[in-house]
């Protein structure tokens, strides 16, 4: 079996007095889509910003592609290949869809790349090359979804992180990013999803995970987790 | 009509080079929220070097621009990793003494350094010399080489911002810090830059400026002044604003002339009686205080 790409052990995190994470374990392998599920204030943003550095690890280890990555800053982790796309999108309003995708690329140094990876984007969302022009905060909210992960997507990441993807927006679009995930996973990225949406992530997700007050209450197989009692009643209401 | 004429060619000129001194200001604030107080004490440093550069090479003061640019791009770059950094974790009034704070020790330090009495460029390939460009208006050469090198600067500064790759990161950081980190921009080397680019934007302007203006090390709070004016008239943040609300300042600084203009026109007495020379500042004053009660964002905008 190959080894994990990205290893949480024992996870802590602490703000002043506040344990918000109580000794997370997490895996994800390469070519994997992990999902994270659990309800409001349960942690999962925590999580990937303690990931990225952006929260405050007060325990555990977390392992990037081999080596340690707990204490580094975030823009030194994005250089290793770890991305988060976050949760409401934080764009760059004022600044055109393109700027905002290539800021995406700002570690990557070689401008044929950038171009590339810009091809790339533009293949999976066509409807950003007909705005590649306009000010991101003048997008509806799914096209403005489409930048937050095509900005995700523009440094070429070895894993990448969305932090609910469909917060926010219609039915329909919820479908449409989910769909997206779905053709990145066939692509062969590495994703960790959070999500709301627990029916359907699950249904995508190789493996998930859910958090309740800040500890793992269940993990498996994605399909497993929807079967499972304790998630059923807890989050899905069944 | 020559004293209109020349008032107000007057003041776009003294304008251009007045957005220059705010550009620092201007910039720093849009990328981390910080004003500083010590933005004119930069300015008077860079005036002293325009001047011992001169003093001490022999050469001509615009030959000092350079090396102010160096130096105020290091002690932009010293001041953010060696005090501002920390303040910045700190509370919103501790920035703002501590901005006041580094105000009084660089302008003690220049005391100990310079000694407090005026000095000013006296000799240079410039000075004392003058264009004529009809209708009565001349310029005198300094002032027009300043406000031509100002936007040279500016037009530097526009290019950085706007066609770099790290001057989109400037940008980003200015727009969302977090989001930038997300993007693997360093938000702090990003903050330093911003305060190298102030410093050094201002200090240039200083080296301008001293070829017209005497220097001691009070100077400062005159222009840190006018600079706030500048940036609440142009927007917190905003780079063409700044430019734009420089040469309407400059114009506020020549009401007096326009004022004379009138009142010879009219042939009032009562407006030749006012001494109006005197209220030079109190125009930009009044202006800086109607902007901040009735437009608190600034007249062209902000920067989000
Ligand atoms: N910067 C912070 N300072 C203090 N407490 C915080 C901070 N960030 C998060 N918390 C607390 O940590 C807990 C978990 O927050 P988190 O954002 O990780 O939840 P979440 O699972 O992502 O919720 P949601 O589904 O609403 O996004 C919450 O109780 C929150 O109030
Ligand atoms: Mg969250």
């Amino acid at each position: 079996m190959t080894a994990p790409l990205l290893t949480v052990r024992g996870l802590v995190v602490r703000y002043g007095k506040l344990t918000v994470l109580h000794g997370i374990d997490l895996e994800v392998f390469p070519g994997e889509t992990v999902c994270v599920v659990g309800a409001n204030g349960a942690g999962k943003s925590t999580l990937l910003k303690a990931i990225m550095g952006a929260a405050p690890v007060s325990g555990g280890e977390i392992r990037f592609d081999g080596k340690p990555v707990a204490g580094l800053a975030t823009e030194e982790v994005v250089s290793r290949g770890l991305v988060y796309v976050p949760e409401g999108r934080m764009l760059f309003g004022p600044l055109s869809v393109e700027e905002n995708l290539r800021l995406g690329a700002y570690v990557v140094r070689d401008e044929q790349r950038v171009q590339e990876n810009l091809e790339r984007v533009y293949a999976l969302f066509p409807r950003l090359e007909e705005r590649r022009h306009q000010a991101a905060a003048t997008l509806s909210g799914g096209e403005q979804q489409m930048v937050a992960i095509g900005r995700g997507l523009m440094s070429g990441p070895k894993v990448l992180m969305l932090d609910e993807p469909s917060l926010g927006l219609a039915p329909k679009l919820v479908d449409e990013v989910l769909e997206t995930v779905d053709t990145l996973k066939a692509q062969g990225m590495t994703i960790l999803l959070v999500e709301q949406t627990v029916r359907e992530a699950l249904e995508i997700a190789d493996r998930g995970y859910a958090l309740q007050s800040g500890r793992i209450v269940v993990s498996g197989p994605g399909r497993d987790l929807l079967e499972d009692d304790r998630l059923r009643s807890a989050y899905l209401g069944l | 009509m020559d004293i209109l004429v020349s008032s107000v060619v007057a003041g776009v000129l003294i304008g251009m080079v007045l957005a220059l001194v705010a550009l620092g200001l201007t910039i720093i604030f849009g990328v981390m929220d910080i004003v500083n107080f010590a933005h004119g004490e930069f300015l008077m440093l860079g005036m002293y070097t325009g001047l011992l550069t001169a003093d001490a090479t022999g050469m001509d003061p615009l030959l000092g621009i350079p090396v102010a640019a160096v130096v105020g791009y290091l002690l932009g770059i010293a001041c953010y990793w060696g005090f501002i950094r920390f303040l910045l974790r700190g509370p919103m009034v501790a920035q703002l003494l501590g901005t006041f704070g580094l105000m009084l020790l660089l302008r003690n330090l220049a005391l100990l350094l310079f000694g407090s009495e005026d000095r000013g460029v006296n000799a240079g390939l410039l000075v004392g010399k003058s264009v004529a460009f009809g209708m009565g208006v001349i310029v005198p050469a300094t002032k027009l080489a300043a406000a031509a090198l100002s936007l040279v600067s500016f037009a530097a500064v526009w290019l950085l911002m706007n066609r770099t790759r790290v001057g989109k990161a400037l940008t980003a950081t200015a727009l969302n810090a977090q989001a930038a980190r997300y993007m693997g921009i360093p938000t702090e080397r990003m903050n330093a830059l911003a305060w190298g680019i102030g410093g050094a934007t201002v200090t240039v302007a200083g080296a301008l400026i001293v070829n017209f203006w005497s220097v001691n090390p009070y100077v400062g709070l005159l222009f840190t002044m006018i600079a706030f004016t500048i940036v609440a008239l142009g927007g917190f943040g905003s780079v063409p604003g700044a430019l734009a609300a420089g040469i309407v300042v400059g114009l506020l600084m020549e009401i007096p002339g326009i004022w004379d203009f009138v009142a010879y026109a009219t042939e009032w007495d009562w407006m030749m009686d006012v001494p109006v020379t005197s209220f030079k500042y109190t125009f930009v004053y009044l202006a800086y205080f109607v902007i901040m009660v009735v437009r608190p964002r600034g007249l062209f905008g902000w920067k989000h």
